[in-house]
């Protein structure tokens, strides 16, 4: 297995399953651990980071964690492959981008539900990636890697501070939870803005999953737990399950109905529009396919467009980025370029669209 | 924030801190009047960049919060300030060597949670569970030689044997 069979689908968390699939995208749930004896990545020698990578690399590429492990040595990977690695959310930008002779890795789980960084900003930063609403799932499955590791490696552990992390902000638990969630007719009517000022009410970091700062192109949001100290992860994943997501799914739901009760002409003249424009454009920009695209994931939805399904379009928000589609094509290709073939795949992929 | 030059409205290029007679004088002039200040001709020895430093370093020695801040992580030589200047620390032993100033900034960070609550590491736990049975176990032991209890004290000192082997 290898990275080139990336390109001609999605990883499980954008199958468009797993509950709640029409609002929450996908469940991810993070553990930051280090281990005893070793300075913190940053502060560690080259020879050490060397050192921890090799202790990693053979307990995690082991059967016993799980078959068809793919490991990626991220010094040695052309630039393109970080930069699918990122796009399909297995690395994170600092990783990747790190200078070119640091000692890391990442290691990959077949179908792409677990992912585990290593030396990063921790030694260990393990992640589970999972489709819908499946918080519970996704901690089992990460508590079990860790169970296992932890049999062959000695973490940093304080009786006080719990597992201890390079940044404060994560120690404790080291557990960060985020689900993505799809919150068009929220910003369309303008309530997004409440929802980030009661999740910052309630110690959540709200991120655009495109866009820096508040910009969400897409309407895909990010929220995270912040609090790791002083709280066990059967309460925050309880916060988010019981509590969060519920609670913002019902905010989505109403503002959905709102629309189509209050301003149905309007409401499915853009989703139509984005029907019109995804199959028959020739040039298309980066953000203006993830607007397009948002609207699409709502009209079919709400069933006001039955001509393709979530699935599909899960994938293309992903298939659509620059790297994919520059490993789809074989190529490397300039932004004009890939303006048209990102326009191109679009109405190839769009069952139903014109073909030409 | 860039200083301006005390004598006219170009930026300071060059720093000093002089001490006369308990009194601190600061100048901050750019190359222009620095040159007819004197000064320019020392810093063609000294870096700007050293100046600089030691500028800083002349002035955060008046900042009272370096006490509490304390000194380096024993393990790893990192310091507070350089911890605060990216929020990362050095080694698990900067939990211990900061354990004060981080306290507060912890509370923060995390609604007010100071002590971990969630998962133990199962050898971890072990190793803390079975300190705490020894040293529960000794204590008894002790007890019971100085109640001159010969033969509880003789139970006692198998069961710990046994207890070590088994855990161990
Ligand atoms: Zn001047
Ligand atoms: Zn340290």
């Amino acid at each position: 297995m290898n990275l080139t069979n990336y390109t001609d689908h999605a990883g499980e968390w954008l199958r468009g399953s797993g509950p709640h699939s029409d609002i929450v995208i996908s469940s991810r749930v993070r553990l930051a651990r280090n281990i005893a004896g070793f300075p913190f990545v940053k502060r560690a020698s080259k020879r050490q980071r060397h050192e921890v990578l090799a202790t990693c690399k053979e307990r995690i590429v082991s059967d016993r964690l799980a078959p068809n492990i793919l490991w990626v040595d991220l010094p040695q990977s052309p630039a393109m492959d970080r930069q699918l690695l990122v796009e399909r959310h297995l690395i994170s930008r600092q990783h990747a981008n790190a200078s070119d002779d640091a000692p890391r890795a990442v290691a990959v789980g077949a179908d792409e539900t677990f992912a585990i960084m290593v030396n990063e900003e921790d030694h260990l930063r393990m992640q589970v990636l999972r489709s819908g609403l499946q918080l519970s799932e996704a901690f089992d499955q990460i508590n079990r890697i860790d169970d296992i590791l932890e049999d062959q490696i000695d973490y940093a552990y304080a009786k006080r501070f719990g597992y201890l992390t390079a940044c404060p902000t994560n120690v404790g638990t080291g557990l960060r939870v985020s689900v993505m969630l799809h919150l068009p007719a929220l910003k369309i009517t303008g309530e997004i803005d409440k929802v980030r000022r009661a999740a910052r009410d309630m110690h959540l970091a709200v991120r655009g999953l495109f866009g820096e700062g508040s910009e969400a192109h897409g309407d895909l949001y990010q929220i995270s737990n912040q609090t790791t100290l002083g709280k066990s992860e059967e309460e925050v994943l309880a916060d988010f399950q019981n509590t969060i997501v519920p609670q913002i799914i019902a905010y989505e739901q109403q503002a959905r109905q709102a629309l189509m009760r209050h301003r149905e002409a309007e409401f499915d003249d853009k989703l139509w529009r984005a029907w019109a424009i995804l199959t028959h454009a020739r040039v298309m920009g980066g953000e203006e396919v993830l607007s397009l695209l948002s609207h699409l994931r709502l009209a079919v939805n709400l069933g006001r467009v039955n001509r393709t399904d979530i699935r599909t379009i899960n994938e293309l928000f992903l298939l659509t980025q620059s790297a994919h589609l520059q490993k789809i094509s074989g190529c490397e290709m300039d932004a004009p370029t890939r303006r048209a073939a990102r326009a191109r795949l679009l109405r190839q992929r769009l069952a139903g669209g014109d073909r030409s | 924030m860039k200083r301006k030059c005390d004598r006219c409205a170009r930026p300071a290029t060059h720093h000093s801190v002089e001490i006369n007679q308990g009194q601190k004088i600061e100048k901050h002039l750019c190359d222009q009047h620095a040159s007819e200040e004197g000064l320019a001709i020392k810093s063609i020895n000294t870096p700007i960049n050293e100046l600089l430093t030691n500028f800083v370093k002349i002035h955060s020695s008046d900042e009272p919060e370096r006490r509490t801040t304390g000194g380096a992580c024993e393990n790893c030589g990192l310091t507070f300030a350089q911890f605060r200047k990216d929020s990362l620390l050095g080694c698990p032993d900067c939990y211990k060597a900061f354990e004060e100033p981080l306290s507060n900034l912890l509370e923060r960070a995390h609604e007010g949670g100071t002590h971990h609550i969630g998962k133990v590491p199962r050898r971890a736990g072990a190793g803390e569970q079975r300190q705490a049975m020894l040293m529960r176990m000794r204590k008894q032991l002790n007890a019971a030689v100085v109640g001159e209890d010969y033969e509880l004290a003789a139970r006692l000192r198998d069961d710990i044997n046994r207890f070590e082997e088994e855990t161990t």
